[in-house]
This record gives C-alpha cells, structure tokens and sequence, in this order.
C-alpha cells in the first residue's frame, strides 16, 4: 500500500513537472504510468488523470501568471469550445475497446515526440 | 477568421482530450501559436488556463461513467506541485530545445511500452474493475 502511494506521488511529481516545463497538463505523462506501471484500465487511467489535471493545471497556471505569461482572452477562444469536445470526447470513449483506447495514446505520444523534434 | 480556426483547433483539443486523458494542450498551445500570434512560452502558459474548465467538465462525466479513482487522482494531483514548481523554474533557466528532445525520447519509449501491452494477448485486457 505505502509503495502504491510512493508510485501515485511520483506520477504526480513527473506529470507537475511536464505540465509546468511544456505546457501539456500532464496528462500525457500520467496516464501511460498509470496503465503501464499501476495495471489501470484505459478508461480508468484516463478518467483519474483528468482530475488530477484539474489541480495540477491549476497550480501550474497560477505559477506561470507570476511570469506574466498568460492570456485570459485567448484562453477563453479555445477553452470554451474544447468543453463541448471534452463532453463529446468522454461520450465517445466509452464505445471503443480499451485496447483502442491505448493505441490512440501511443499515436498522441508518437506526434508529441514528432512536434517537439521538428519544432 | 483566424480566431474561427483557434477555436475549431480547441473543440478538437477538447475532443482528444476527453477521449484520452489529457488536459488538450497538445491542440491548444498550436492553435494559439499558430492563428493568434502567441510566442511559445505564453501560449503554454495561456493553454494551462483554458485546460482548468476543460479538465473540470471531462472529469465530471467521467465520474458519470464511473471511471475515475477518486482517491488516486487526488494524490497524483495533490503531490504535482513540487513537480510543477520544478517544471515551472526550470523551463525558465534552461534551454527550450534540451526540453522538447529530452520529451520526445520519453514519449516514443512510453508510446513503444503502451503498442507492446496493448497488442500482448490478455484475456483480462477488456476488464473493467471498479
């Protein structure tokens, strides 16, 4: 149980750290740990992540407006919309295979890898 | 016109984000540098604040579908703020491009572990445990 915890709590530390350095709420890095290293579902993995985004997003973008960094106006342009795709997203994943669910995330990880080096 | 484009690009980040578990940065942070003019580092910053209510909402109907550890999720996120503290300074003081290479690696090597896992035969890979 104690190393269970140890492992949820640098699964934190290595999703903050990622959402504070590129901007990407962690997600990406939380929900692979979570299947890979923890034996989550998918559809768990995810659902889990997204909560702990919500606070990790949160500390990281009160950090980043101490550097003057953030744009409310634009965040509403895309952030508004992208509620709309969150529902349907989350509606959406419930009908695939977990497996499917997997793969489409070695896809975003394979075109994360791929803006980052090409940027 | 461009804004139109931004705000297609963060309905579609919206998307990807619900269906996989992320906050939808991936589509927000290229649509803002991309059609509204913002440098990199504001337009990562900018997307952290559009992912607070998105993240908020996904989260929500995830718990509708009972796929959410509630208890997990608090740790991971409640222990993240060293990490982002760490994150946040250092993305400061070092150089952008050792970052992004030094993701990508880390990406590609998760992305080949979740393709091995998901294509190894499991007879308990459709479960769903509560």
């Amino acid at each position: 149980m104690a190393s269970r915890t140890l492992k949820l709590a640098a699964i934190g530390t290595a999703g903050g750290a990622f959402s504070g350095l590129l901007g990407v709420g962690g997600g990406s890095v939380i929900v692979p740990l979570l299947i890979v290293w923890l034996g989550y579902g998918a559809r768990e993995a995810t659902g889990t992540s997204l909560m702990a985004i919500v606070v990790i997003a949160a500390v990281a973008v009160t950090l980043q407006a101490f550097y003057g960094n953030v744009d409310p106006p634009n965040a509403a342009l895309v952030g508004i919309p992208a509620i709309g795709g969150a529902v349907a997203g989350t509606a959406l994943q419930q009908r695939i295979p977990e497996r499917m669910i997997s793969l489409l995330f070695a896809g975003l990880l394979v075109v994360i890898a791929g803006k980052l080096i090409l940027s | 016109m461009s804004s139109v484009a931004a705000a297609i690009m963060g309905f579609a980040g919206g998307i990807v984000g619900g269906l996989l578990g992320v906050g939808g940065g991936v589509l927000f942070v290229p649509a803002l540098v991309i059609f509204m003019d913002e440098t990199q580092v504001r337009a990562e910053a900018t997307s952290l604040l559009a992912i607070v209510p998105v993240a908020l909402v996904a989260v929500w109907r995830q718990l509708g579908y009972g796929n959410v550890r509630v208890r997990d999720g608090l740790v991971i996120g409640a222990l993240s703020p060293i990490g982002v503290g760490i994150g946040v300074v250092t993305s400061n003081s070092i150089p952008q491009r050792a970052l992004e290479l030094t993701f990508a690696a880390l990406a590609l090597l998760i992305a080949a572990q979740l393709v091995i896992r998901a294509l190894r035969p499991r007879p308990d890979a459709q479960e769903e445990s509560a």
